[in-house]
Order: structure tokens, then sequence, then C-alpha cells
């Protein structure tokens, strides 16, 4: 885990030309069919362009009509380009359709199901199970098992965000009053980013979050772990922090299971520490971080709903000793 | 005064020899402006109010591009500090409204207020009053928009303005009522202006100017102010309701209680789409007609071009949904919207491959608007072919919201409108003022435009694919797209110089530029039969018209049309289908009531964000202007002789 | 005149831009520390000598639309609807009237949340930091039509049984008994 935060691209793959779901691959395919032949259909214009403005002329009289015989040939010709045009583009549709149908048919009976919920600025996630005590509840960390389909469904607390995890599939809003859900797969193990992808007020530009694919034994024990309640302060100092986490502002908002926090309003704390990053994925998970993040969050991501946090100096320790042991 | 009475109606081959300058005489002081502050304020000559709507947009177009600017500063580095969110949001918001609702759709209207009048033969517009009325009422919406900006009260819910996002809940203040407010300005002027040359590119054609012999630029007017009067309800209507759910606590748009948050994406881009048609279409119709006097040959395939122009504005209207590709409507409906934006690339590809057939064999004059053409191929090319790439639902979905939409819709925008634009402002700009511009910067300026525009924008493809997202105000480091960023920026700065270079060739010019005669680019429309600057009565002798080109078709014994009055405003109305005569029509001289109108409209929208008193408090002034405005008087009835000559 | 032209609307603006428009500010900033003092409120009506003013101050987000639309937000999330209701009170007393028990003013606000009050109100402060109780202030206010109507938050995006707080006419603060419980 720390060689992963110490590796310069910890951050996972960002692009949609790299991708690494079969959903994301098939929508690359169309992206360089279309590039091939709208690039064919750029430079055949070009050159025509290009010979019309450079070819010689005869030096003509008075500016007139074009003559008859050149007229009807041109009218061929533009007739010809415009029937070319006319096929090319439906080449286009065709290919547009059946890779539209391609990525939407992934389905499969009992398939990991995920509910994602977009606020402003966070991922709310909780992976549903008909036993309730088998449900899992995270925020801005999304792990999945590699190469199965993983249902995601979408809805949104406040206002239309979009989930969009480039490498893996195209976007899909979240409206709020419209739930939808949109079917991913990552062909690999990996760790790919996700980000929000529409504008959704003042720190849209720091709305990420993460998807991790795992094998699936590493994906079960992770699964188990979270299910778990949270760990017991082992330190008199994780002790402290423990009550100052209770008896503060951050018990209502916050919620860590199986301590007297239960608030609703902000992502769940229970295993912080076994999440890579902070804030919607905008900074490593580092105890520097942390501190920072708790004590002026505005200077980090201004206009966040999370509210600066006054602590002396032993306070912020125990708090950051007791948050570093919830794995 | 004309020694012997003339028949009113009646065209005759040759004037009497001793009437044209007595008649010029007359003419001059009964159609000649009026003075002062007064005067200015009730002008009602097309070209001088087509002027202002220039020069006004220009103007907006400044602030919109420096807006642009410090988008563009604060993005050239990750987690720059230039601009926090929350100004960020104001100015990226402020740049895309002023972008297209103050520059784009009043410049093209506004040119077409100058053009089209004389183009068609006739002395002003169908409704010189409302001609007046429509661009007080988008000054005064630029004004009120841009001094909310000022005072911290820009709106910073996006152009688009999304709900719930733009709903009381999540945008407190008056922000967004300012937005919704400036659209119901921008859209009564847009309305008005539609309406004004419809009437008069129907009714007031020269005699013999038969549909099929109107040119070109002149089509696309009809066209888009067709698209005008089709889309701006619907954005009308949206706003309103948004500013209802503000104001007077509606639910349109509250899922809570009825509502539903997607109906305003359908409303806003049922408008949004024929909307950029509308900024495209006339920039088509100036490049057909730059391609005439710079190649020495009428444009090729006129018929094709017109189908295709009257084809776009159809299509246009049903291509709404691929704004939408993401919101996870059903997946038939969507592959429809996929078909028709395809679809809509055959009539503007038809366009292109009319107007290279033009280029091939024409005897090409390598002036700056046929450089600013040349650059518009170029680009708009690039641009429609991202465009139809975008109408592909699954590629959409990875670069819906990226960069790669703003650069393919700037390409389309700036590219598709605002190269033939400049081009034709250097074409024109010899009738508005009387001067030629320079050449020499003119062609600086158009390196400097065309180079900076590419730095900028290209970039921008990629890092939409390496997955920026619009509408952030900052990005990460680790993310790598800070070069790329950086190049945008330095493009940016060299495209704004180029519109520096200019906007300064066009005031030095003003002042000093080498004086032009009637028609310096020996051209083929009718507005280059008479002075530059144009007289206030456009024609001394209304001209007719015998073939499509009409200056490049004139006979030795062309006719006009004699018999208007010259100790009143009057001018010729025609048939619809051949523009053969039919009666006189007599226009408004002067009059100050569309300005105080245009007041009494702003007192209502604006103290009608604050509270709904504001309607019956401005209905009083309104009411005021309107029974002035059409109260009756005498010597202003109309003259319907039905005396058709053959 | 043609200078005019340039200079004019160029001063104006900068004018404008430096004047602001209070009320649509948005600091992110938190408010210094000594935003957080109480006030002490006075138990009795009687006094020595001359009767002093009644506290009068409103609060730093009091004709700000963005403090009290987060104010609104804050009002739901931390569950002041569940003993208050939407203004028309249920187990605690309505904010949407003119009769408040312990003073109507925004500083008076504040201490009520901050300290709690007897029989029932719980005390908020160290619990929810100090600006957001500002906000929250704000908001109560505007329950009662006590701030600017263009500041005041319109409809939510919720289910919606009363008027909006900017369609509230205002209602002039009045002492109240205390209510006794049961």
């Amino acid at each position: 885990m720390i060689l992963a935060l110490l590796l310069p691209n910890w951050i996972g793959g960002h692009s949609s030309l790299h991708s690494h779901g079969v959903q994301a691959a098939r929508i690359e395919n169309l992206w360089w069919l279309m590039f091939w032949v709208c690039s064919a259909v750029f430079v055949a214009v070009m050159v025509a362009t290009g010979i019309a403005i450079t070819r010689k002329t005869l030096p003509s009289g008075p500016p007139g009509p074009i003559a008859p015989q050149s007229r009807r040939r041109m009218t061929r010709v533009v007739a010809g380009a415009v029937g070319v045009t006319i096929l090319t583009l439906f080449v286009l549709l065709f290919a547009s359709v059946s890779t539209s149908r391609a990525v939407a048919s992934l389905g499969a009976p009992k398939a990991t199901v995920i509910k994602v919920t977009g606020h402003q600025w966070w991922w709310a996630v909780e992976y549903q199970d008909l036993n309730p005590s088998r449900i899992v509840t995270t925020a801005n960390e999304i792990h999945i098992p590699a190469g199965r389909p993983v249902l995601i469904q979408l809805s949104s607390a406040d206002v239309i965000h979009s989930f969009w995890v480039p490498s893996l599939h195209g976007k899909r809003d979240l409206i709020p009053g419209h739930d939808s859900a949109i079917w991913i797969q990552a062909d690999r193990p990996g760790v790919y980013r996700g980000l929000c992808a529409e504008f959704c007020g003042h720190q849209h530009a720091h709305m990420d979050f993460l998807v991790i694919a795992d094998p699936p034994d590493r994906y079960g024990a992770w699964y188990n772990a979270q299910l778990a309640s949270s760990t017991l302060p082992a330190t008199p100092s994780q002790q402290y922090g423990r009550q100052l986490f209770e008896s503060g502002p951050c018990a209502v908002c916050h919620t860590i299971q199986g301590t007297d926090a239960n608030g609703k309003l902000g992502p769940e704390l229970t295993h912080l520490a076994s999440r890579r990053t902070l804030a919607a994925a905008i900074l490593p998970n580092t105890r520097g971080n942390l501190g920072g993040w708790i004590v002026d969050p505005q200077s980090l991501k201004p206009g966040s709903y999370m509210p600066a946090n006054n602590l002396k100096p032993d306070e912020l320790q125990a708090m950051l000793d007791y948050l570093g042991s919830l794995k | 005064m004309s020694a012997e009475p003339i028949d009113p109606g009646r065209t005759v081959e040759d004037p009497p020899a001793d009437v044209p300058e007595a008649d010029r005489r007359l003419l001059e002081r009964t159609w000649e402006y009026a003075s002062g502050l007064w005067g200015w304020l009730a002008e009602v000559d097309h070209t001088r109010i087509g002027v202002r709507y220039i020069a006004t947009a220009l103007i907006f177009f400044a602030l919109g591009g420096i807006e642009a600017l410090m988008m563009r500063v604060q993005l050239a580095r990750p987690e720059n500090g230039f601009l926090g969110p929350d100004l960020y949001n104001q100015v990226f918001t402020t740049h895309g409204s002023t972008m297209m609702f103050l520059f784009a759709v009043p410049i093209m209207l506004g040119l077409g207020v100058y053009l089209v009048p004389m183009m068609v033969g006739t002395r002003n517009l169908a409704f010189p009053r409302l001609n007046a009325f429509s661009y007080y009422v988008y000054l005064i919406g630029g004004l009120f928009l841009y001094a909310a900006f000022f005072l911290n009260t820009g709106p910073d819910a996006g152009w688009f303005a999304y709900v719930p996002l733009s709903g009381p809940q999540f945008s407190p203040g008056k922000r967004v009522d300012v937005w919704a407010q400036m659209i119901t300005f921008t859209e009564i002027s847009s309305l008005a202006v539609a309406v004004n040359l419809i009437t008069t590119i129907f009714k007031q054609r020269a005699p013999g100017m038969s549909l099929n012999r109107i040119p070109i630029y002149v089509w696309a007017m009809l066209v888009t102010s067709f698209m005008v009067i089709f889309a701006m309800p619907a954005v009308m209507l949206s706003s309103l309701m948004l500013a209802l759910d503000r104001l007077v606590d509606t639910h349109f748009f509250n899922p809570a209680e009825g509502g539903d948050a997607l109906l305003w994406q359908h409303l806003f881009w049922f408008f949004g789409h024929p909307e950029v048609y509308i900024i495209f279409i006339p920039a088509t119709g100036i490049v057909s007609t730059i391609l005439a006097p710079f190649t020495r040959r009428e444009v090729f395939g006129y018929m094709a071009l017109v189908l295709s122009l009257v084809a776009t504005g159809f299509i246009g209207f049903g291509l709404w949904v691929h704004h939408m590709f993401a919101t996870g409507l059903p997946q038939l409906g969507l592959s429809f919207f996929t078909a028709a934006s395809i679809m809509i690339a055959i009539p503007s590809g038809i366009q292109m491959f009319c107007w290279i057939a033009t280029l091939w064999g024409g005897k090409l004059r390598f002036k700056t608007p046929l450089l600013y053409v040349l650059a518009f191929i170029f680009t708009f090319m690039i641009g429609g072919l991202t465009g139809v790439m975008l109408a592909a639902v699954p590629f959409n979905t990875q670069v819906h919201d990226t960069y790669f939409v703003v650069a393919h819709f700037h390409y389309v925008l700036i590219g598709g409108a605002v190269f033939p634009l400049l081009g034709g402002l250097f074409y024109w700009f010899p009738k508005m003022t009387g001067r030629m511009l320079s050449e020499t910067w003119g062609k600086v300026s158009f390196a400097l435009v065309f180079l900076g525009f590419q730095v900028t924008f290209f970039p921008q493809h990629i890092l939409g694919f390496e997955g920026m997202p619009r509408r952030v105000y900052t990005y990460l480091p680790e993310t790598g797209w800070g070069n790329l960023n950086l190049l945008s920026t330095v493009g940016a700065f060299i495209l704004g110089l180029g519109v520096l270079v200019f906007v300064g060739n066009m005031l030095a010019s003003m002042m000093s530029g080498a004086p032009a005669g009637d028609d310096p680019w020996e051209s083929d429309t009718l507005e280059w039969s008479t002075s530059s600057p144009p007289p206030p009565y456009n024609f001394q002798y209304l001209p007719t018209v015998g073939a499509r080109a009409p200056l490049w078709h004139r006979s030795e014994n062309q006719p006009v049309v004699v018999g208007l009055r010259s100790d009143r405003r009057e001018f010729l109305i025609t048939g619809m289908l051949d523009a053969d005569p039919d009666h006189r029509q007599v226009s408004p001289g002067p009059t100050i009531w569309p300005f105080f109108l245009s007041l009494g409209v702003g007192i209502t929208f604006i103290v009608g964000i604050f509270t709904p008193w504001g309607l019956p408090i401005g209905a009083v002034p309104c009411a005021i202007s309107l029974i002035a405005w059409f109260w009756p008087r005498g010597d202003q009835g109309h003259h319907v002789l039905k005396e058709k000559k053959s | 005149m043609r200078r005019g032209f340039i200079v004019v609307p160029w001063a104006l603006a900068l004018g404008l831009a430096l004047a602001g428009c209070p009320r649509e500010k948005r600091d992110f900033r938190s408010l210094p520390a000594d935003s957080a003092r109480t006030q002490p409120v006075r138990l009795v009506t009687l006094q020595p000598g001359s009767v002093l003013p009644a506290q009068k101050f409103s609060g730093p987000y009091d004709g700000n639309a963005y403090g009290i639309s987060q104010g609104e937000r804050l009002y739901v999330q931390y569950n002041c609807v569940g003993c208050h209701f939407h203004g028309g009170g249920g187990i605690g007393p309505p904010l949407m009237d003119e009769l408040w028990v312990y003073g109507g003013s925004g500083q008076n606000i504040h201490d009520t949340i901050v300290q709690g009050r007897p029989n029932g109100m719980p005390s908020y402060g160290a619990h929810i930091p100090d600006d957001q109780i500002w906000m929250i202030t704000a908001y109560v206010r505007s329950l009662s039509g006590q701030v600017e109507k263009p500041a005041a938050p319109s409809r939510s995006d919720e289910l919606f049984p009363r008027p909006s707080e900017q369609a509230r006419p205002r209602q002039q603060p009045k002492p109240e008994k205390a209510r006794q419980p049961g």
C-alpha cells in the first residue's frame, strides 16, 4: 500500500484512450474507426481545396457565371462527392449503433450491485446485499472484482453529477428524480480513476473517486474487512482521539461503526485508513494531509461543506492517531 | 418638387432629365438623420442601427475574450490561485453567456439589419421602429448582465444553467435570476429582428428579384430568422419557468413536487441546438457572398446551396438530445438523434463542396476576406468532423463534458462563424465607413488569429481524451494536463493579440484609411451600387433586377423604380414570389418611443427579479410608450394603390 | 464626448466591482474566533436606572444569501426540524412567529443554539462549528421574515408544505414567557 502511494502515478489510469475495460475498448475501437475515416475525408477535402486555390486559371474577362460545360462536369463531381459522403455517414452510423448495443449488454446474474449516490462534492458508496448485515458502506473508493461485470446504481442527493471512469466506460449522469444504472467491468486488476463530469458547484473540479479492481480472492478479503466494525483504540492517544471524535463536531456528520458517531451527512469513516485518498480522491491519504484537511479544509477545497476545526496540537495528534488506526 | 405629376407605382425606362438632382436634394431632406442626443436615441435608419449592433457586439466580444483570457490564465498551471472557484464559475458562465447571447447572435442579426435592405434593394427595414426597440432591449440586457457581474452578482451556474444547480436551493441570491432575465432581453431583441428581416425579405425586394434571384446571404438571413422564431420561445419559456421557480415558489423543476430536472435540459437544448445554427447559417451566407468577388465568378450551385440552408434549418431542430446522451434516456431514442446529428452533415457537406467548386477555376484574389474564407474551410471541416464523431452515442459518453467538446464547439463557432464574420467585416467595412481597411494589417491580424486559434484549441482535443472535464477551475498536478493547458493559454494570448490588431486596424482606418469608392471589390450584390457609406435613403431610385448577380448582369438600360414620393418616406412593397410591384408603403421617421418602451421593458424585467410587483410597476411606462408609438398620425396612413403594371 | 464614452464606463465598472454586493458574497473562510462569544441574556425585565436597549446584532450572515442557504441546509441536516419542524414548531416552539422566549435578535438566537435552554433545547456549542451556528441563526431569522427578501431562500427541492422564507411577512419580534413542559 505504502509502495503504491510512493509511486509517481499512484493516481491510476485517467485516459479514455487507454482502456482497461471491455466497454472502453469497444468505444476506443469506434473512435479509431471514426478518426481514420474522418481524417481521410479531411485530407481529401484539403487536397481538393489546395488544388482549387493553386491551379492555374486562364485570365478571365469580367466576372460572371461559370461556363456551362465546366458547370456540368462540376455538378457531376459534386454530386459524386455528396454520394460518397452519404455512404460514409451511413458507415459511421452503423458503427455507432452497433457499438452502442455492445456496450449496453454486459449484464450477468448474481453480479455485484453497488449503489453510488452523488453528493456535493463526494461519492457515497453502498454495496447492495439482500442480507443487511452484509451491506458495506464506504465513500470515494469503489472496489470491484476484476474481470466480472458490476452494476452501478446511480442516484443523486442534491444536484446533477456524472459518474465517469474513462478507462472503463463512458459516463452516466446522476440526476435527482431519475435514478439510473450502468454496467462496468475492468479486464485486469488495477487502480482506475473516476471523476465527476457534470458541473455541480464550487468543487466540481475536486470530486474524483477511485475504482480499484482486485482479483476475486483479494476482493473477498477486502469486502470482509470492510464488514467488520471499527478498530478499537489500542493506545491512550487513540482512545483520546476517539473521545474527541465522538464528542466534537465530527460525530454530527460522520459515522464510525462501533462508536457513538452516527452522522450521515459526510463520508463514512469506519475504515478510513484503508483508503488510498482523502477528500474525494484529491489528496493521498497521509497523516499530514489528513491533519491539514481536518484543521483547514477550505484552503484545500474552498466551498466544500467540511468546516474548519480549531483543534489544539495535542488534540489533533490524538485524532490523527485514532483515525490512522481505522484500517 | 417635380415639374409634372408622376404616376404612383409606375416604373419607367429612364427618369426624366430634369428631375434627378432636385429629387435627390428632396430625398436627402426627407430622410435626413436627426441630430443631437435626441436624434441619436430616436434613430430608425437600418444602417445606423446595424452599425450600433455590430459595434456593441464587438465590445461584448472583447469583454468575453477578456473573460476567456482570465480563464486560460487560471488553467495554465495546476492548482493555480488566480481565480477562486466562485469567481471562476462567474467568469466562465459570463463568458459563455456573453459569447452566445450578447455577441454571436446579435452581430449576425445586426449585420443582416445593415445589409439585407440594401441587398434586396429597398430603403429601410419593414419595421424601423421595432428595429430601434430591438437594439435598445439588447443593449439594456447586456448592460444589465455586466452591471450584475461587476457587483459580484454575475451568474455562476453555467451558460446552460442546469437545474437543480441553478434552482433556488443550490444557487442562492439573485445571480441566476440575472441570467434568466438577460435571456429574456436578448430573445425579445432577436425575435423582433427576425420578424423584421422576414417581412423585409418577403415583401420589399426590388422588382424582378424573384425567389431564385435572392442573394444567398439574404436566403441565409431568412432561414436564420425562421429558426429564431421557432427556437427562441423554448428558452424564453424555460428561463421564465426557472425565474418563477426562484421568485414565486413554483415547482416546474422540483422532482419532489412533481417537476422534472430533465425538463430543463430538453427545453434548453431544443433552443440551444438551433441557436448554434442561428449563429452558423449567416456565416455560410457571408462565405457564399465573399467567394463571388474574390473568385470573380458566381458561386457554384445556387439551388443546392439554398436548399442546403433550408435543410439545415429544418434538421437543426431535430438534434437537441445529442447534448443529453449521458442522461440515461432510452437507447432507441438516442439512436434516432445520432442519425439526425449525422444527417445534418449532408447539407453542410453539400455547401462545402459547392464552395470548393467555386474556388476551382476561379481567378483568386488573395485578399484578407478570402484568407478568412480559406481558414473557415480548414477549421470548420475539423470542427464538423469532430461533430460527426460526437454524434455517436458511445463515443459521446466518453468525451461529453470534457475539453474535447470545448475544442469541437470552438472549432465550429470560431472557425465556422467568427472567421467568416471577420472576413465579412473586412469586406463590408468600406461600404459602412467609406474607407478601406489596411490590407497589410489585415493579413497580420489574420495570421495571428488563425495561428493563435489553432494553438489554443487543438491541444484541447487531446486534453479531452486525457480525461480533463469542463467547467473546472483547476486540476491536480498529477494528471499531467499542465503542459497542454499552458500551450493553450499561450495560443489564447496570440489569438487575443490578433483580435486586437484587427480592431486597431478598424479604428485606425476609420480615421485615415484610403477612401473607398462605391464598389472597391467589384462585387455582384446590390449594396455595392450605392455610395459608401450609403445615403440614408440607400438608393435614389430603387433598382430592378434581371438576374442572380445583379451588378454583374446590369444592362445599359436597366430600369429603376421611379414614382416614389421624395417628400415623405416611402418604399415599394412587392409580391412574395416574383417581386412584382404592388403598392407603396410609408416608413416612419425618427421617434423616441422605441427607446422609452425599451426602458419600460427594462424596468419591468429588472425590478421583476426582485419582486413580482415589477410587472405592474413596469407596465406603466410600457403602456405609455406603446400608446404614443402607435398613436395614429394622419400623414402616415397607407397608400394602398393596387395598380399593377406589367 | 468621445473620451467620456471610454472613461466613464470603466470608472463605473471599477466602482461597481469594488463595491461588490454583500448579498452575493461567498466567503469560504471561517469567521474570526471572537464571533463565538455569547452575550448574556437578561432573565428579568427589571433594570436599575434607564432601560438599556435590547440586543440587536443580527449576525455576520444577515443579508448574505449564501450564508442563509447554507443555514437552510444545516437546519435540516442537524435535525432542527426534528423539534421545530419547518418553523411551525411541535416539540419545540415555533420559529416563524413573532414570539421569542430568549430574544429574537441574531445574537440571541446564536446564544440559544450555543448554550441550550431549559425544557429541551440542547446546547450545540462545540458540537457545531460557530460559523455554521451563525448560518443557522440567519436562516432562523428568515423563517419569520427578518432578513431582506432578495437574500431569503426560495423554495427548496423537497416536498413543500408551506410558503418559502422569502414569501414570509416580517414578524416583529416580541418577548414571550417560557413554556412549561406538558
